[in-house]
């Protein structure tokens, strides 16, 4: 197996930050605001390693600081330290190290993203089909024609009437724009995709048929992703491995099955067990 | 003309004052430099509402000397109100320069609307009139991220917008203001062009320079540059077509000259009348014709 | 016995350790024994034995509290389950071992033959022939055709058995593990079941299984190991 991302010691702290920051937060301190300075400590010394094609989740409860991990690995924000290792084929990218253009260059040509709430990956303004049309252009492709067909073929392949291809995202319900978001993800086939929150707020029925189209894309492409989720049936589905966050920090990791039948820690333990 | 003379001799040649001219001409040459980049400058007020070609107007005044001569035009006619005005204001303050109406005898030509017909030469400097210089604010409000955007030349928002409008329209309905990229880098708003225009700047033998006096930006088409419309591989650029309906080029009403970028009329009697938007160019196909 | 065997387990014990109750909950402790090529080991004991637990911990759906499980993998290699990492334990779970557990975890919308396509899915087998695969499993395990198309949620419990049996099956692992496949199966299918099990073993798959009912250890066990309930630890608070 190949890696394709390595995280090393992460941290990311919201506010100026103090010495006492790191000291005075996480998970047996029952708190991500440093009393001192109180800032936030979203994440603390957070390593993880992905490989080719595996689906990785990230579980945790609000402010556990799951969704900020993948925000800095897409360069939404940027982490107070750490290193992380994106590995390409024969190329390797340090990617804190990167310049704006660099980091741009592989959100838009190697990286994907899926969030919670789809104004963040959609724009609302232009057309579902004008959305991949985007992410294409951006990859020099300059064939209006072919542009359109691959497009359709996306729309196609994430169950979005093709017919409606040239309507706002706006007509579309929930599930839909989900869908348009996942297909302008994985318009440039990225090996990388990180998907936050993707079915929260979506009925059970629609967030299945997401979850399956997630599935059947990894296997049919080899894509390796993060899935961030405070949603254990998501984990249970998708992920072979996982890691599980509370206040910035990992307290545990293991595989998906056995995180959620032998937990290990307090938290997990109760996580488990109130979850329906 | 009295009262006017008398003012004349109370503003410096050029009206503004040497510094002023020199820091235009120092951003002239950044823009040159940097083809297709804006460069900020700090406009001046001039004595006309911004809006009105202050920008333009900033930067004939800061090139023209004693010895040019000057052409002004406004939508391919130099008896316009607005080339009048700005005409006599540039010849008011600026002792000894001459005017014509002929593309062929000016060095300087500020312009609003069009590019002459008649291919420019290297001596000739064109001044365009600019009223919004940044292609991106359609598709992006923030200058922050245009600016960025720009510098990574990261112009697939503006492509989108041509998908959009081909999907709206089966065609790119742009008519002015054509996006345009210039020495493979920076994607300029030629100014208010038509689409007609936007193939002479390229690899233009005159130096092309466009001022918004408003959004106080100036920059540059230098000579010999490539200056690449915005299109897509299977659906090109294209310039207006004035074939009828039954796909005969139509020609002037009163050269009739068929080459030339044609205004429609209403005729007095009511039916549609097409003559050269480019009163210059009409003239000298007229001379041509020994009328 | 000559051969050497696939699998040894050795001095296994698991125990939970929950945190809120302030409990350690033993399940199973110091079991032994060794799973060969072509044979198959049944576990039994009562109730609470903690056969169960030593399959998972094998599966490392537990976490093992001590001990070794030893496996002989294809390429040679050995390696103790208990120590190997999350990515060889899955790589394993894809190419090798494979588990029949009497519940079936499935995505929601998945027709039937996908659900036991999966693994081969997974091995990256073109999905038609995968599914060509699953539909003789299927039609072998008497699942009707008009269902083959259809998610297994509605499915009677009978059903769900013999499609996770199928998925079980349908990759030929090198080790399978057998979690009561037959608990809710009607004579007839269990039959079935059982010569298909029995093709497994003389196809050379290692298993290792808890079966409901004695009859089926009589039938198809060729060793059988004993577990008794680990001594009682109750109320024991945790150090």
């Amino acid at each position: 197996m190949e890696k394709i991302l390595e995280v090393r010691n992460l941290s990311k702290v919201f506010g100026k930050g103090c010495p006492n920051c790191f000291i005075k937060t996480g998970p047996d301190l029952d708190t991500n605001i440093c009393p001192d300075c109180g800032s936030v400590v979203a994440i603390h010394d957070l390593s993880l390693d992905l490989y080719k094609g595996e689906i990785l989740g990230i579980m945790g409860e609000s402010g556990s600081g799951k969704s900020t991990v993948v925000k800095n690995l897409f360069f939404d924000q940027e982490p107070t330290s750490g290193r992380a290792t994106f590995f390409d084929d024969d190329k390797q990218y340090d990617l804190f190290g990167l310049n704006a253009a660099q980091k741009r260059h592989l959100r838009n040509h190697r990286f994907g993203m899926v969030y919670q709430n789809p104004h963040l990956g959609l724009n609302f303004g232009i057309s579902s089909g004008g959305n991949i049309a985007e992410r294409l252009l951006m990859n020099d492709l300059r064939n209006y024609s072919e542009i359109r067909e691959r497009a359709r073929e996306l729309l196609e392949r994430t169950e979005v009437l093709t017919n409606r291809m040239d309507e706002l995202p706006g007509n579309f319900s929930g599930g839909m724009q989900q869908r348009v978001q996942i297909a302008k993800a994985l318009a440039i086939n990225p090996p990388l995709l990180f998907l936050d929150e993707v079915t929260t707020g979506l009925d059970l029925s629609v967030q299945a048929k997401i979850l399956d189209l997630i599935l059947e894309i990894q296997q049919e492409m080899n894509t390796a992703m993060i899935v961030v989720t405070h949603d254990l049936g998501v984990v249970r589905l998708l992920a072979g491995r996982t890691i599980v966050m509370k206040y910035g920090r990992i307290i545990e990791s293991g595989l998906t099955d056995q995180i959620l039948e032998d937990p290990q820690h307090a938290y997990t333990q109760r996580l488990v067990a109130s979850a329906l | 003309m009295t009262a006017m003379r008398k003012a004349n001799a109370a503003y410096p040649f050029g009206f503004l004052d040497e510094y002023a001219k020199k820091e235009v001409r120092r951003t002239i040459l950044k823009a040159i430099a940097i083809p297709g980049y804006q460069v900020p400058y700090s406009s001046r007020e001039m004595p006309m509402g911004r809006g009105f070609g202050t920008g333009g107007l900033q930067l004939t005044l800061s090139i023209i000397g004693a010895d040019d001569t000057l052409k002004v035009i406004d939508q391919g006619s130099d008896d316009s109100v607005n080339a009048v005005n700005l005409r006599s204001f540039i010849e008011m303050t600026c002792d000894g320069i001459d005017t014509t109406d002929i593309t062929d005898e000016a060095n300087v030509i500020q312009s609003r609307h069009r590019i002459p017909e008649k291919p420019l030469r290297e001596d000739q400097v064109i001044v365009l009139q600019v009223p919004y210089p940044d292609p991106l604010v359609v598709v992006e409000p923030s200058e922050d991220k245009r600016k960025i955007m720009h510098g990574e030349a990261d112009y697939s928002r503006l492509l989108v917008k041509l998908y959009e409008d081909i999907v709206q329209f089966d065609e790119i309905t742009i008519s002015h203001r054509y996006p345009t990229r210039i020495n493979d880098h920076y994607v300029i708003d030629p100014s208010p062009i038509p689409r007609w225009d936007v193939p002479k700047l390229n690899q233009s033998k005159a130096l092309v320079l466009l001022g918004a006096g408003r959004e106080k930006k100036i920059y540059a088409v230098p000579p010999y540059t490539d200056a690449e419309p915005l299109a897509f591989d299977d659906v090109p650029f294209r310039v207006e077509s004035f074939n009828d309906e039954n796909g005969q080029r139509r020609c002037c009403d009163r050269c009739g000259d068929n080459t030339s970028f044609l205004d429609e009329f209403t005729s007095s009697v009511g039916n549609k009348v097409y003559q050269c938007s480019d009163s210059d160019w009409c003239r000298e196909q007229l001379v041509a014709k020994g009328e | 016995m000559t051969a050497e065997p696939i699998l040894s387990v050795e001095g296994f014990s698991k125990q939970f350790e929950l945190h809120e109750q302030g409990k350690i909950i033993p399940s199973s402790s110091n079991v032994n024994f060794d799973v060969y090529a072509g044979k198959l080991t049944a576990l039994i004991g009562p109730t609470g034995a903690g056969k169960s637990s030593v399959l998972k911990g094998i599966f490392r759906t537990y976490l093992p509290s001590s001990g070794r499980i030893i496996y002989h993998a294809v390429n040679g290699h050995t390696l103790d389950l208990v120590q190997a990492d999350d990515y060889q334990i899955l790589d394993l779970r894809r190419q090798e071992i494979g588990f029949v557990t009497q519940f079936l975890h499935a995505l929601p919308r998945q027709a039937t033959e996908d659900v036991v396509a999966q693994p081969l899915f997974q091995r990256g087998v073109n999905r038609d022939q995968a599914r060509q695969k699953a539909r003789e499993l299927l039609e072998q395990l008497n699942i009707p055709e008009r269902l083959w198309s259809v998610p297994p949620a509605t499915f009677s419990g009978g059903e769900k058995q013999r499609v996770n049996l199928a998925r079980g099956l349908i990759a030929k692992p090198r080790l399978l593990l057998l979690d009561e496949p037959t608990a809710s199966l009607d004579p007839a299918t269990t039959d079935r079941v059982v010569e298909m099990i029995q093709a497994m073993k003389i196809e050379g798959t290692a298993m290792l299984a808890i079966f409901h009912h004695p009859d089926l250890v009589e039938r198809l066990a060729d060793n059988v190991v004993t577990l008794t309930p680990p001594l009682a630890l109750d109320n024991k608070e945790v150090a």
